[in-house]
């Protein structure tokens, strides 16, 4: 039976739905083991002593919530756990509610947790990597109140934060520019201040070059899969665990459909040369 | 009056609640029945998507970004601001490219920002992405502390040397000078490889998201 070319595609989306679908209704719960990039990343907050002020970015939009939100959202629940205190920025404009959205998820487990005080939301900044270089002069003249109009000054967690240089170390969510390439570029080319990160799976390839010997990135959280293993290793039953099984089968149905579409070219080219 | 009001408006947000969710399921469906074959309803959900986009940036451009650093500040003190007039003026200028008889004048204000950006970019990508890549090549392939990372290390120098040698094209890559030009495109190809399965990864979570949406949201199945 010959399909034509769009019965094929209809056929593989239909499957490929399927694949998705069914781990979503049915969880397996299969394990992923952790990569090198996600430990590290781990470990700098891990090894960060309590009490320090930390810098989260939240690059991103709706968009790519399905991976940058469960990352987001791990960073949060692991720097609450080691009692750092976060400060939130955003590069990109939807960014804030993102940030707003993920302190309100964990916030629910952490009560205790002060706004302004353990925790504050200082908004959104066009500009992108200027923007950065002017916080690593003066953050208050960048953010002279936080996103729900609170002055620099009465904010008790940012008593002894001047600059860029106080935190200790930055993690940008990003999905895009201006983002994670521009923190690298600056807090750490520039001034020296770790920086770690999730971006989304696409981008990832891109950033493994900055987790080097100079530690342009200490780590790097790229796509489902790392929200995943950071959630293991912070031991924390978030959204991104529940959706590695779909991403497996789905994985797994791709190779088939390479295998199958591999064989086809093979045997259409041996019946040309037969014929 | 107004206790009617408070006694309708918790039935009120519950029902946006739901409708909003009827709304977003429905266009995601649509959105989906592109798959199947171009159709009404997939021309609706684009443009509908198209328009409300265009919208939202508009508004959100004002409030987020000229309103807080530019009238909020001018308002707030002209005096010790006046200097924002000069951003003002130009981005009015990038304005005057609307209309034929003005649009020259968009060129000044295009030039400063080239200007700017490949200045501010240049320093930044050289360190970055030149000087500390390079250096980050530089390391004693035999410094590892395993034997996977001293492999790894080896791979490293092989991969960046043959790498950037298959983008030199001074030299006709033939003879011995083929040979680490042919070892730069395996590096690359398993480089394309790896993005594609970063590819693969990414946009089958954009479908997991969705259906979620679907299942959890609308359908309340899991």
């Amino acid at each position: 039976m010959k399909l034509s070319a769009r019965t094929e595609r209809q056929i593989i989306y239909t499957l490929l739905i399927i694949a998705v679908g069914l781990p979503l209704v049915f969880p397996i719960g299969w394990k992923t083991e952790v990569s090198g990039y996600t430990e590290m990343a781990y470990k700098l907050i891990e090894e960060t002593p309590a009490g320090n002020v930390v810098l989260i970015s939240f690059d991103y939009d709706p968009s790519t919530i399905t991976e940058l939100q469960p990352m987001a959202e791990a960073l949060i629940e692991h720097a609450f756990k080691k009692n750092h205190r976060i400060v939130a920025t955003a590069l990109w404009p939807m960014g804030v509610q993102m940030a707003e959205k993920a302190f309100q998820e964990i916030c629910a487990a952490y009560p205790n947790k002060v706004y302004g005080e353990d925790y504050v939301n200082l908004g959104y900044k066009v500009g992108g990597m200027v923007s950065i270089q002017a916080m690593g002069r003066n953050l208050k003249e960048v953010y002279p109140v936080d996103s729900k109009g609170t002055h620099y000054d009465e904010l008790p967690i940012l008593q002894n934060i001047k600059r860029l240089k106080d935190f200790a170390w930055i993690a940008s969510l990003s999905s895009g520019v201006p983002g994670l390439k521009e923190w690298v570029m600056v807090a750490h080319d520039t001034y020296g201040i770790p920086v770690t990160g999730g971006c989304t799976a696409i981008s990832a390839p891109g950033f493994f070059a900055y987790v080097n010997e100079q530690k342009q990135l200490t780590g790097i959280l790229g796509g489902l899969k790392s929200a995943s293993e950071y959630e293991s290793l912070i031991d924390r039953k978030g959204t991104a665990t529940s959706k590695m099984d779909a991403q497996s089968i789905a994985h797994l149905l791709i190779l088939v459909f390479i295998a199958a579409g591999n064989l086809k070219v093979y045997l259409s080219r041996r019946r040309k040369r037969n014929a | 009056m107004l206790s009617f009001m408070q006694s309708i408006s918790p039935m009120l947000s519950s029902f946006m609640q739901i409708f909003g969710i009827w709304l977003s399921a429905l266009f995601t469906l649509s959105i989906f029945s592109f798959l199947y074959k171009d159709n009404p309803f997939y021309k609706f959900a684009e443009q509908v998507f198209v328009g409300l986009s265009a919208a939202y940036w508009l508004v959100y451009i004002i409030h987020s970004i000229l309103i807080p650093n530019l009238f909020a500040k001018l308002i707030g003190d002209f005096g010790g601001n006046a200097i924002l007039l000069i951003p003002a003026a130009l981005g009015l200028m990038m304005l005057l490219r609307l209309h034929p008889n003005t649009q020259w004048l968009s060129r000044y204000p295009m030039a400063i920002m080239i200007g700017t950006t490949a200045a501010i970019s240049l320093l930044r990508y050289l360190k970055s992405d030149i000087l500390f890549q390079v250096t980050a090549t530089m390391i004693n392939p035999l410094g590892g502390e395993t034997t996977g990372e001293i492999v790894g290390n080896f791979l490293l120098i092989l991969g960046t040397v043959c790498g950037v040698f298959f983008f030199y094209y001074s030299k006709k890559q033939e003879g011995i000078y083929k040979v680490p030009s042919k070892i730069g495109i395996w590096f690359l190809m398993i480089s394309f490889g790896a993005t594609f399965g970063y590819t693969v990864m990414a946009r089958v979570s954009l479908l997991i998201g969705r259906l979620e949406f679907l299942l959890r949201d609308w359908l309340k199945i899991i």
